[in-house]
Order: structure tokens, then sequence, then C-alpha cells
């Protein structure tokens, strides 16, 4: 049976033993170790991990070093999935012909990957392994920006955010397509889970990614990672920027179960108005000249009606 | 075991790519990650119907594409386990990133690659293109040209690159259609025989050893990378070939069958000879032996393994030859061909006094009939008469319109 880990409060999270490593090159105030953190302090249990190229992985394996207390592989920039899914599918013929070296184990394959190398040039691995049905977790470290290679847009940049390859200028407001829906489109794989999370929301988080170890089959995670260099905050300030994100439901909290079943998993108190969360961060600074103001009014509207698309859907249980 | 052996007849009727998934199933792989496409489907076909009928035990992953079939077969293969797969042409292409990591990460995969063009234009029938595509990429590479080679050049595959000395990827070649859909009676090993040649997996630096955790793939800047690419061209250029030497005489051994780095057809006296690969190997040695029988002193050199070059057994077979054609069958657009280049490159600080030629042909499936062959050794004998070389050093046979010619 899988081994879940109880933990009851932060600070007993704070010093429990993981097997990522602190010392690593990541910048002070990514977000990227702490959704790490939590995913691999969720269980008890054996873990092969996987990453994609990008920040998480050329910040903890960098020889002779390794930050990582787990076997960990990295092939290239679009497979950490279908990596994973290698290693999954070889614990499976061992276990058949009964050559593991630890048989009474029961191993979790998480893949890792930026958003660049889940929405962009990873997505056809990863809907792959979704449809093939491996036991594999892939979690999208989603920072809305190919940080690692110094802040490009990928797919899942958004609308009015200025990126080095759709900077704003002159006469540009910067990014001018939307956010890839990336959830909406992994649940139509009908796969067993599929949850956004955010590091903020660690007790969220920590059950959902506990959820889908649970389960059989394939679970896809959406963490929104944000990232202090290229969105340009404060690295004290990553947490209060997720705050931001969870609360003003820029990236609401939710899960979605066999394709079907969607949960709204966190509802705000006080829903913060779209404009703070984006006021906080110098990435979408140019939106407050008087001529783009009417792309927070338009963002402040589909916020609100993904919102109420959301409760639609969780209340219609279709 | 929870699955049957096969009764295997003394001499079966195979062509190479069934030839090549019964190897497979007698080594008893545990992985294969596979996509897609001819000339090499039947490989993957035929060991999906095995695990179908239930004469292996294993995982077969029915990827999505090329590249993904070599990231599952390096996952698994890093994991701890037998993996194999099988390709061609554009699927190798697709898959050339994940090669370098494959064999940069030390993982033991037999790859085997049906030989076909590459596009454009499309094309399905075979040339060395593909070959010659993955030959920096740090792989092993075999040459089989019969369907009977593709079957052992297989079994010999996983004992050299699964070797704790080596660790290292192999591909196992044979030419498209040619060899791969040209059934011909051969003689495979019982199971019990195959697997105890091949030998149990054994696992090294494997992932799922739990208690000792490994980091694979990692990163290195100008610090490191030198050191650990350097490491694998010293075992690639040091190991390996005494390492074939040693599993081609263990095969010898059980099957009565000898292979060489460098395969010799009449050489031992004779003036001329070509050096070829796949199929056209033994077209040549048919026509050799005719050209013998009008009192020319015609050889032919089969390379054997490709990655590492046999360096010095290329240069002891051809040490007394007169006049040698070098044939590659793809193009090397731009240059002299890569056989011309190994061949001159070998010779050219020994005594060798050898006039050499480069012939480019059989792109995209065009055959090469002993006619072409004919008039080809009588050009090499006119060189070895003339003392020089007669014709321009690339010559283009088989190929319509006027003559093309170069350098």
């Amino acid at each position: 049976m899988s081994e879940m880990k109880k933990i009851k409060n932060l600070k007993e999270f704070s010093t429990s033993a993981d097997r990522f490593e602190g010392a690593n090159l990541l910048c002070p105030g990514c977000a990227h170790s702490i959704i790490v953190r939590e995913v691999l302090n969720a269980t008890n249990d054996d873990l092969i991990l996987s990453a994609s190229t990008g920040c998480l992985e050329v910040c903890t394996a960098v020889y002779p070093y390794t930050s990582w207390d787990a076997s960990w592989i990295h092939i290239g920039f679009e497979n950490s999935s279908t990596a994973v899914a290698g290693a999954e599918s070889m614990y499976k013929a061992l276990k058949k012909k009964g050559r593991l070296k630890q048989p009474d184990r029961n191993p979790k394959f998480v893949s890792f990957a930026g958003d660049g190398a889940s929405y962009d040039i990873g997505f056809q691995w990863i809907s792959g392994c979704m449809e093939r049905g491996h036991n594999i977790m892939h979690i999208v470290l989603d920072n809305e920006v190919y940080a690692n290679t110094g802040g490009q847009r990928s797919s899942s940049t958004p609308i009015g955010s200025s990126a080095t390859t759709s900077p704003a200028g002159r006469v540009s407001y910067g990014e001018k397509r939307n956010k890839k829906d990336i959830v909406s489109i992994m649940a139509a794989h009908n796969i067993p889970y599929v949850a956004q999370v955010a590091p903020n929301k660690w007790k969220d988080m920590v059950k959902k990614i506990q959820h889908g170890f649970a389960v059989e089959g394939p679970v896809f995670i959406n963490a929104v990672s944000p990232c202090t260099t290229e969105w340009k905050f404060d690295p004290k300030d990553t947490m209060n920027i997720a705050d931001l994100a969870t609360d003003s439901l820029v990236f609401p909290l939710y899960e979605i179960i066999d394709g079907h079943e969607l949960n709204i998993t966190y509802r705000p108190k006080n829903i913060v108005p779209v404009e703070e969360y984006l006021a906080a961060q110098g990435r979408f600074k140019h939106l407050f000249k008087d001529e783009y103001k009417y792309l927070i009014k338009e963002w402040q509207e589909r916020v609100d009606e993904k919102w109420a698309y959301l409760q639609r859907r969780e209340e219609a249980r279709v | 075991m929870a699955f049957d052996k096969m009764e295997l007849r003394d001499i079966e009727v195979w062509d190479g790519n069934f030839a090549a998934a019964q190897a497979m199933r007698q080594a008893q792989i545990d992985v294969v990650a596979a996509y897609p496409i001819t000339p090499s489907t039947p490989i993957v076909e035929g060991y999906a119907q095995f695990l179908a009928d239930g004469y292996i035990e294993g995982e077969f992953v029915m990827v999505e594409s090329e590249h993904a079939a070599m990231s599952g077969c390096i996952g698994a293969a890093a994991a701890g386990g037998r993996v194999a797969t099988a390709t061609s042409s554009q699927g190798f292409a697709l898959m050339v990133e994940t090669l370098y990591q494959a064999s940069g990460m030390r993982l033991p995969i037999v790859l085997n690659l049906v030989n076909r063009a590459l596009a454009s234009p499309l094309n399905v029938n075979g040339d060395h293109s593909d070959m010659y595509l993955g030959r920096d990429s740090g792989w092993i590479q075999f040459d089989a040209y019969s369907p009977q080679e593709a079957y052992d050049l297989n079994l010999i595959a996983f004992k050299v690159a699964e070797d704790h000395d080596i660790r290292l990827p192999a591909m196992v070649n044979q030419d498209g259609f040619l060899t791969s859909h040209t059934a011909q009676g051969l003689k495979p090993l019982s199971d019990d025989a195959a697997y105890a040649f091949v030998g149990e997996f054994k696992p090294m630096n494997d992932m799922l050893d739990f208690e000792h955790p490994v980091t694979h793939g990692v990163q290195t800047e100008e610090d490191w990378h030198f050191e650990h690419k350097a490491r694998q061209h010293n075992d690639l250029m040091v190991k390996v070939l005494p390492k074939i030497k040693e599993v081609f005489a263990d095969f010898e051994k059980i099957s009565g069958r000898k292979y060489n780095l460098v395969e010799k057809y009449d050489m031992d006296d004779a003036d001329i000879c070509v050096v070829c690969m796949g199929s056209s190997v033994e077209t040549a040695r048919e026509v050799a032996s005719e050209m013998r029988a009008n009192g020319i002193k015609a050889g032919v050199v089969g390379i054997r393994v490709l990655r590492p070059i046999p360096f010095f057994e290329i240069i002891e077979a051809l040490k007394d030859i007169k006049a040698i054609a070098a044939l590659d069958r793809s193009s090397p657009n731009g240059a002299a061909g890569m056989l011309f280049n190994e061949i001159a490159g070998a010779l050219f600080n020994t005594d060798s006094k050898a006039l050499l030629s480069g012939y480019v042909y059989g792109l995209g499936g065009r055959d090469l009939t002993k006619a072409h062959l004919v008039a080809l050794f009588k050009e090499l004998q006119a060189n070895a008469d003339a003392g020089k070389i007669t014709t321009q050093l690339q010559q283009f046979i088989g190929v319509r319109g006027p003559k093309l010619a170069y350098l």
C-alpha cells in the first residue's frame, strides 16, 4: 500500500526530511523548489523522478553534484514525461518477471517540466503518455515563460505580458495571445486526475498530489510557479504573488476527476481584483498606461467568466 | 517463467525483419518502445505478436513518435533492463537528438536500423543515408548483409552493448527491403542456446534500485563536458573492438558462423577490390568470383563494424591492393563519400600505393546490378594497369542522364 505523509502544519512540513536538497542553484525566491519539496514531501514511498531541460534541471544536477536523493533522469527538453514512462514500463516488466531488487516497494513515477516543456515542445510526448495510461504524474512548473533561456514567450505566457520575444514597446503591449488552457486539454484525455495547484496553498497541493499518487493511471498537475526573475518582483514576495494569483482567481485551484467531475478546491474569502495581481509584477507594468487599461478590464472579465464557468461545471457534475 | 519457448526448425525461412524480431524475442527483452515506419515496422509488429501469443514477457510501449520511442527506451534502460527498438530513415532522423543522449548516458540499447533513404524526395527504399546520419552519435554500428546476419548480429549486439566494460548502445543495420523483406533460409539458435549466449541482463546504476538512488543525464559545461565525451570516445576506440572480437569468437563456438570486423572475400592475392556495405557485399562477391574466372584478381571487403571504425583491420585488408573502389550508398552532398574518406584516412600514412576511387550508387533503392560491378572492376583493373586513376575520383553509377563524375 502507498504510504502518504501526514503533516500537520507548516512548521512540521518545513523540517520534514525530504529528497530534494536545499543545495541547488535556483534563484532566491524561485517557487520551483518550494513546489518540488511539497510534491516530494507528500509521500514516503520511493520516487523515480525526471525533469525536462529547464531551470529545475540545470540548477539541480550540475556534475559532479546532484540535489536529488531519489533516482532522477533528464534526457532532453521535450521528453521528461516519456523518460519516466519508460522507467515505469521497465518497473512493470521487471515486476512481472520477478526481477525487482526490492519487490515490496511501491514507487511513484513523477515527471517535472516547465510550461515551455509542457505547453509547447513536450506537448505531444505528454499527450502520448496520458493516452497510453502510464502510471505516472506529470507536473508543470508553470512560470508562463521560457525562464531558463531568458524570458521568451511560451504558449502559457498570458496576454499583455512583456516577454523578450513578445516585448512591450512603443507600439506594442507585449504578448498578443491568451494562455493555452492545458488543464482542459489534459482533462479531455479522460485520465483519472487533473488538477491545478499553487505553492502558497500547500495543504491543497499535498492533498491533490496524494490523490494523484493514490489513483492508478496518468495524472496531470499544473502548478503556478511565480518567477521572481521574469515576472519581476522582489524575491521575498514569491508567496505574496502566489496569494494574489490564487485570490484574484487568475489561477483558480480545482481538480477534474476522470475527465469530467470538476471540483473547485479553494474559494477565496475576499476575491482580489486582477488589477492588484498585475500591478505587483514588472512584466505587466506597461498595462497601466492609459491606452492599455482596457486590457486590464478585459482580463478581469475573462477571469470572472472562467470562474463562473468553473462553478457551473462543478455544479453540473459533467 | 510465464512465457512459452518456441520450437524452431534447424532451418527457418525468415526475412531480415522477422529474423531481428526472433533474436529480440530470444534475448527476452524487457521493454520495447517503438513507433512504426517502413521498412522496419515488421520487427516491432513481430515483437508485439510474440507478446500477444505468450512467447515473451515484457512491456511493449507503442509511442507517438520515434523521438518518444528512443526517449522511452532511454528511461527504460536507465531504470535497469534489456531494451531494444527498431526504426528507419525519417524516424531515425527524428530520433537523432536522443541517440546522442542514449550513448552519452552509457545506456546499452539495441536499435535495429533498417536502412532507407532520407527525404526529400520521399522514398521508402533502401540506401545508407540513415546509417551515415548516425555515425557520429556514439553508438556501436554493426552491418548485416543478409537475414541470417541480421539475426546473429542482434544477439551479438546485446552481448557487446551490455558488457559492463562497454555500456554503449548498438545499432544493427540491414538493407531496407533487400534484406528486411527478402526471405531466406537461415539457421537460428534454439531459444535456450540464444539466451544462454546473450546472458541475463546485469543492471548497473539502475534507477529501480531504491537503496542506491542515481542521477542520470546531468549538466556539464566547459569544466567537465570534454572529459565525458573524451572518455566515451576512448572506450569506443580502446575497448569496443576487442570486445566485439571476443563476442564474435564466442558466437562462432556455438553457431559455427564466423564474423570479422572487416569481412574479406578473395582478398589474399587480389590486385583490385571493392569496399562496400549491406546486401551489395553479396552481389560484389558473386561478381568478383566471375572476374576471377576471367583472369582478373578481384576481391571484396565488407565493413562489418562501421563504428568504431576498424582502422587497422582496414589497413591490413587493403595493404597490398593496387586499385580500390569505395562504394557509398548515400549521397555525400558536396564531398567525397564516407567510405572513401575512411579508407583514404586509414591508408594515408602507410606504404600503400593503392589507387583509391569512389563510387556513389543505389540511392533510394536503385539496384546495383552485376553489370555495374563488372564495369567497375574493369575500371579498377585499368587503374591498376595504368598505375594511375583513369577516371575522375568520384563517379555516380546507375543514375540516368549524362555521366556524373567529380574530383
